[in-house]
């Protein structure tokens, strides 16, 4: 390694480091303020009683009982919402009668807040998985039903023309042309499903349920635990980014091509 | 056949090959490339096999709305010929070059590839569009082999060897350059040995030294493959530069209809084509 390589790699270590400086900090400084009795441990428990929680409910089973749970519901609504959503954006960007017969319907579907129809849903389902199920593919349908449809009529329409002419069939055309196309833009739309995804399922689970992390932290403050109550959250926090962790890994191995589009068509220009 | 086969610049060898397969020396050009074709897979890889089907028109118009594109254009291509269309942006050189692809209807009259009125899109027909309309998301074999098909990747990889782009192979086209992607495009349009091969503006992006470049390798490659080459241009230098005939197209009707009866090897510096380039250009 040379010199300069050697201060671009320290330098690289360094800037990682410093954004890692302001959290740590902080949760020292937090720690700190617990300790000498600065924060009362019922508006914030020391970031030590709160790991002290994580290790009792690890050990007693729940925490991981309540976030499979949680977990399950999520998927199964994401599973749901989101192949609808797919499903509506492929046909109506694919098949213009379909589009004039359901997006502005759609459209004004998309314009309820979903949580707003959480009493609805509890009338339809009462408190059962349903009715989480249910808040969370509503939440997730459109973010995906609109990248989705976006990402079709957006595919260059050359393309679909040369596919034309070297005779694919209209599968062919789809799996191969259109799909892959519109992949970046479905991409965009699942990453912000996903956030809507452990959004919706953070509200409907502290409403009404009997079990998942919502409950775990209701449950919690009504025993006045605080710090089970930052566990629920920092677990919730951690779910969703390893949920876009998740995308950002599926959309390298799907976009390979993409990031060789980027850098190409800029030295292109500088060429 | 051999590997340096193909390469070989001119025809004269190639028939001699023919003559030394059992095709008599005096049957005429066009019935000899014929006989080769129709001799099947061994024929295939021969230089000098005739791919080429004739293009007829009769009474040919489109019109889009009331304007009237084509008005009438009656023309046979002959089969295995290279021909030229130049003229003025919007005298109906695209609207032709769709009608032939089959992407298109004409609104009255006919077209026929082969002797077949043009039903539609055909494998015996492939278009080379202005851009090369490479799949990013496709490696350059896959985008060579699009049409699929029984041993696509063999035949694919074949059409890249011929464009000299073999090493190229596994690489997206985002990474490749203006040329090299419309080398790719020709590629994609070789396979499967159609015969007509139809070249929609296709070296307009390109800089002059790569133009050069792509003028000579298709120049090769017809001259191997012997397909029916039709050239959409408005560069009166390239018409003369690759074709046997140039036609003008100007308001839907053919205006002028020109032989190039040149040497194909120097006509960039032939005065006979200087003067055959300021007669066409008066046309347009």
């Amino acid at each position: 390694m040379t010199g300069a390589s050697g201060r671009i790699a320290l330098g690289r270590a360094g800037s990682a480091l410093a954004s890692w400086a302001l959290p740590v900090g902080l949760v020292v400084l937090w720690e700190l303020a617990s300790r000498m009795g600065l924060l009362s441990a019922r508006v914030l428990p020391a970031p030590s009683d709160v790991a002290a929680a994580f290790w009792a409910s690890v050990e007693n089973g729940t925490l991981l009982q309540h976030t499979v749970v949680s977990t399950e519901r999520a998927l199964t609504g994401l599973l749901i919402g989101g192949s609808l959503g797919f499903a509506l954006g492929v046909v109506n960007g694919i098949w213009r009668p379909a589009e004039t017969l359901t997006d502005s319907s759609l459209q004004m579907l998309r314009n309820v807040p979903h949580l707003a129809i959480i009493p609805l849903v509890i009338l339809w389902f009462g408190i059962d998985e349903e009715a989480k199920v249910f808040l969370v593919a509503i939440g997730v349908l459109f973010p995906i039903y609109l990248n989705t449809f976006h990402g079709i009529r957006t595919v260059d329409r050359g393309l679909v023309e040369m596919a034309r002419v070297y005779g694919l069939s209209p599968l062919a055309l789809f799996s191969r042309v259109i799909l892959p196309g519109a992949l970046p833009s479905v991409l965009v739309g699942l990453r912000y499903a996903l956030g809507i995804m452990w959004l919706t399922l953070i509200v409907a689970e502290t409403i009404s349920a009997s079990s998942g992390i919502g409950y775990m932290t209701m449950n919690a403050r009504e025993f006045l635990q605080t710090d089970v109550v930052l566990l629920g959250i920092i677990v919730y926090a951690l779910l969703g980014k390893l949920a876009d962790v998740a995308t950002r890994a599926v959309e390298r191995r799907a976009l390979a091509w993409h990031d060789a589009f980027q850098p190409a068509t800029t030295a292109e220009a500088s060429r | 056949m051999t590997e340096t086969a193909p390469r070989r610049a001119d025809a004269a060898p190639a028939l001699a090959d023919a003559v030394h397969d059992g095709v008599h020396d005096v049957v005429p050009l066009a019935a000899r490339r014929r006989s080769l074709a129709s001799a099947g897979r061994a024929a295939e890889a021969r230089p000098g096999a005739a791919d080429g089907v004739p293009i007829t028109l009769s009474g040919v118009v489109k019109s889009f709305g009331e304007r009237p594109v084509l008005a009438g254009l009656d023309l046979a291509v002959e089969a295995g010929s290279f021909v030229a269309v130049v003229g003025r942006s919007g005298g109906g050189k695209s609207t032709l070059m769709r009608l032939l692809a089959g992407l298109d209807r004409p609104s009255a009259g006919e077209v026929r590839v082969a002797g077949r009125p043009v039903a539609g899109v055909q494998p015996m027909v492939r278009l080379m569009f202005q851009d090369a309309r490479l799949l990013p998301w496709q490696r350059v074999l896959s985008n060579v082999g699009i049409a699929r098909g029984p041993d696509w990747r063999r035949a694919a990889a074949r059409s890249l060897a011929d464009v000299g782009l073999a090493d190229r192979a596994e690489e997206w086209p985002a990474v490749l350059s203006g040329g090299q992607r419309q080398r790719v495009a020709l590629a994609r349009a070789l396979v499967g040995r159609p015969g007509v091969i139809l070249l929609d503006e296709p070296f307009g992006a390109l800089d002059a030294l790569t133009r050069g470049e792509m003028h000579a390798l298709v120049d090769r490659l017809w001259r191997e493959r012997g397909f029916t080459g039709v050239l959409i241009t408005h560069d009166v230098g390239e018409a003369v530069a690759l074709a046997d005939r140039v036609l003008v197209l100007r308001d839907g009707r053919i205006a002028t209809d020109v032989a190039v009866d040149l040497p194909r090897e120097g006509r960039a510096t032939d005065p006979r084509a200087t003067e055959l380039k300021a007669r066409i250009l008066a046309a347009v």
